[in-house]
């Protein structure tokens, strides 16, 4: 993105929240939204349209796992770690994940294929173990189909050979 | 006033005092760790818990106020017992690298430990994997010995304004660190130290210079020459169990010769020869209308960093005058070199300053070689000296005085208040005013300049003349006077004042981010008592009267402002970015 395209993207978040109070954390809301992200040059224009050092909002993009500092994979994989999924063996399959594509919760593939993370009870604990990809939920999930559920969503089309 | 009582000992104190500095009042020491005089409280560390009659909680005496009828007991079997489980937790994720850690019996931790007795650390031990940041040359980042206390973060945001320092994640995970994955070099470090001043442990130390220094001196090619800061003086004693403020230059002289150093010179002499430029300079400007008002000292390198990565736009009002000690540097590469035939490539210049921004100074730009060379070679903190004088076996507390080397070590007590907040501004206006009335001052102290309050405002009389001033210690302090100049220049408005001096640590160099460990404003006080009392007690009390000052000028420099003393003795400022990443 260029500079001046940047500005004017910022401009846009930053303008309806200037000078209201706590209005750092509802800017950074809107820009993780909207770049899956919050971009360091970002950060640095942030921090010149409303005046807060960059070392206070890294403070804030670092403190809540909700905004993250890398462009994510293109395709999200989160594995639940609730009590439920926990037990009915969830580490089993960031196991077989990490053995599959090589990447633990928080890292990205080297391709920007796959982002994997771990995440805390997704609200179906009657369908333990669960994984999502995106928007879709795996349910009951078994080691063994780890490998089928993320080659739907590799490129090329091998998607084929899993359905 | 509140009255309760300590471990029965009846106190009363102003309403909001917190139990921790009550207990002070009748003798009783509450350990502390997180908890610095400067800062306030984080209440991150817990080990000041105390008991309150009546509660079962044990609240924290540092941000706990006194209050009326509280029965408070500071110390019983249970109390101790918390205490020591703080330490060991502590311990569980701190390194056992004491013996080759920078603040080896000098820190905080170490010493509590050794208080309690702490033999063994009953959980398991989790270090951090985080690595060391020696980028900037001046100050070294070892965060896996953190202990999270704070107090930088605090200092460097809230007390100098820097923001390089933040914590970065949560919970376990906190650590200290520029914004994002960057090193020190790369944030908007201005190197002052203070971080470094008021770390507990050894996470942030200066960077050790004293190999290079031991080096040279036993180099027998090289000719090395030494000068000591004015500030250092009054704080080394600290190190060898004197008094805070003792005046320890003689000692000092004969230790560095002891240690093979050629020559002795006084960054006083330095501080003089500056006040003879930057007077002059405020004179130009002031009564002859040539350059920018108000002008702003520039002997602090971090100020100097500070202003050219956060006030661009006031490079203008800055004296062009290089610090003392770059200008004895410059001079004893040529000058002294000249006068006793020494090859100037082989002259090794050493300061001993109580600054770590410093070290960052003396290759800061291309007028920093001014002699052809690189004016200063390396420059030592206050606490490095110390641990060299230890090494070289000199017995510093029973080593009888010696002199300096007269030709670049000469001063005055103007040159000598350098070291205190408000001593560049008093030293300055003692020439300045003999410059424009030509007559001997009545009065030579300047007290509205002096003592610890932030920032200082005062007007003098020179020749009839209203003469604005303001002086600010303490990076934070710096921004009122800047916004208060900078309106005035937007709105057309009169200037508000018309001679500014900054120093980036509070207390001036006294409280520089090199000096011994422990400071606080009583200590900072101490310290400055001892230059003040130096200069009173010195016939020759201003710049202009320095026998030694007044040859270089007849010798070599020929006048003030000169050809000569621009090329040695002035420098160039330009805007830098806050971030270089």
């Amino acid at each position: 993105m260029d500079q001046e395209q940047l500005r004017k993207e910022v401009d846009e978040i930053v303008k309806p929240w200037e000078g209201k109070e706590g209005n750092l954390i509802m800017v950074l809301h809107q820009i993780q939204n909207r770049y899956s992200y919050v971009p360091r040059d970002i950060s640095f224009e942030v921090a010149k349209r409303l005046n807060v050092p960059l070392a206070r909002i890294y403070e804030v993009i670092t403190f809540y796992n909700y905004f993250k500092l890398e462009a994510p994979g293109k395709n999200i994989v989160s594995v639940c770690l609730g009590t439920a999924c926990y037990l009915k063996g969830a580490p089993k399959l960031i196991d077989e994940i990490e053995k599959q594509i090589g990447v633990k919760p928080g890292e990205t593939t080297p391709d920007g294929q796959f982002h994997v993370q771990a995440v805390r009870c997704l609200g179906c604990c009657g369908l333990a173990p669960v994984i999502t990809v995106g928007q879709k939920v795996y349910s009951a999930v078994k080691p063994e189909q780890v490998a089928g559920i993320l080659a739907e969503y590799s490129e090329p089309a091998t998607a084929a050979a899993a359905s | 006033m509140v009255k309760a009582w300590i471990n029965d000992i009846p106190v009363e104190v102003e309403p909001n005092t917190t139990i921790l500095d009550a207990a002070k009042l009748v003798q009783v020491k509450i350990p502390t760790l997180c908890k610095h005089p400067d800062l306030k409280a984080s209440a991150g560390c817990g080990i000041c818990i105390v008991r309150v009659q009546g509660s079962n909680k044990m609240p924290r005496a540092c941000c706990t106020p006194l209050e009326e009828g509280m029965h408070v007991i500071t110390h019983d079997a249970e109390i101790v017992s918390v205490r020591k489980t703080v330490l060991e937790l502590i311990m569980s994720n701190h390194p056992d690298e004491c013996a080759t850690c920078g603040r080896n019996t000098q820190c905080e931790l170490q010493s509590l430990l050794a208080d309690f007795g702490i033999r063994e650390v009953p959980f398991d031990k989790f270090i951090p994997d985080l690595p060391k940041d020696a980028s900037n040359g001046t100050i070294v980042l070892e965060p896996r010995k953190c202990i999270k206390c704070g107090r930088c973060i605090e200092v460097c945001q809230q007390m100098q304004n820097v923001w390089a320092l933040s914590f970065l994640e949560r919970g376990f995970k906190t650590r200290i660190s520029p914004a994002g994955d960057i090193t020190l070099s790369d944030s908007p470090c201005v190197r002052c130290g203070q971080c470094s001043a008021h770390c507990p442990t050894g996470a942030i130390f200066e960077f050790d210079d004293s190999p290079k220094a031991w080096e040279a001196l036993g180099d027998p090619d090289l000719h090395c020459v030494v000068q000591i800061a004015p500030a250092v003086r009054v704080t080394i004693g600290e190190h060898f169990g004197f008094e805070p403020g003792v005046n320890l230059t003689p000692q000092i002289y004969a230790a560095l010769r002891r240690m093979g150093f050629k020559a002795i010179f006084d960054t006083n002499f330095g501080a003089d020869l500056t006040i003879i430029e930057e007077a002059s300079e405020f004179v130009e400007r002031f009564a002859h209308g040539k350059g920018t008002l108000p002008l702003i000292t520039s002997c602090c390198p971090a100020w100097v960093d500070f202003m050219e990565k956060f006030h661009g736009d006031m490079i203008d009002h800055f004296s062009t005058a290089k610090s003392p000690h770059e200008m004895v540097g410059a001079l004893a590469k040529t000058y002294y070199a000249e006068k006793n035939n020494i090859d100037p490539s082989k002259v090794f210049v050493v300061s001993i300053m109580p600054c770590t921004a410093k070290k960052y100074e003396i290759h800061r730009n291309p007028d920093m070689s001014s002699s052809g060379f690189q004016d200063v070679d390396i420059s030592l903190t206050t606490r490095e000296l110390a641990r060299m004088i230890r090494q070289s076996g000199v017995d510093f507390n029973s080593l009888e005085g010696e002199e300096c080397d007269h030709l670049l070590g000469d001063y005055t007590g103007a040159g000598t208040i350098f070291g205190a907040t408000g001593g560049v501004m008093e030293a300055a206006l003692r020439t300045a005013a003999h410059y424009v009335t030509g007559e001997k001052l009545a009065k030579l102290e300047f007290e509205n300049v002096r003592g610890i309050q932030g920032v200082k405002e005062t007007k003098i009389n020179v020749a009839g003349h209203e003469v604005r001033i303001a002086v600010a210690h303490g990076l934070a302090n710096v921004e009122y006077v800047i916004d208060k100049v900078r309106k005035a220049k937007e709105n057309g408005e009169e200037l508000p004042y018309h001679f500014i001096e900054v120093m980036a640590c509070p207390g001036g160099c006294v409280g520089g981010g090199g000096q011994p460990y422990g400071v606080t404003d009583e200590l900072r006080i101490k310290r400055a008592k001892g230059l003040y009392s130096e200069d009173e007690g010195l016939t020759l009390r201003c710049s202009h009267e320095n026998p030694s000052v007044i040859k270089l000028y007849d010798e070599y420099l020929g006048k003030p402002l000169g050809e000569k003393s621009h090329h040695l003795l002035h420098t160039k400022y330009k805007r830098l970015p806050v971030y270089q990443r």
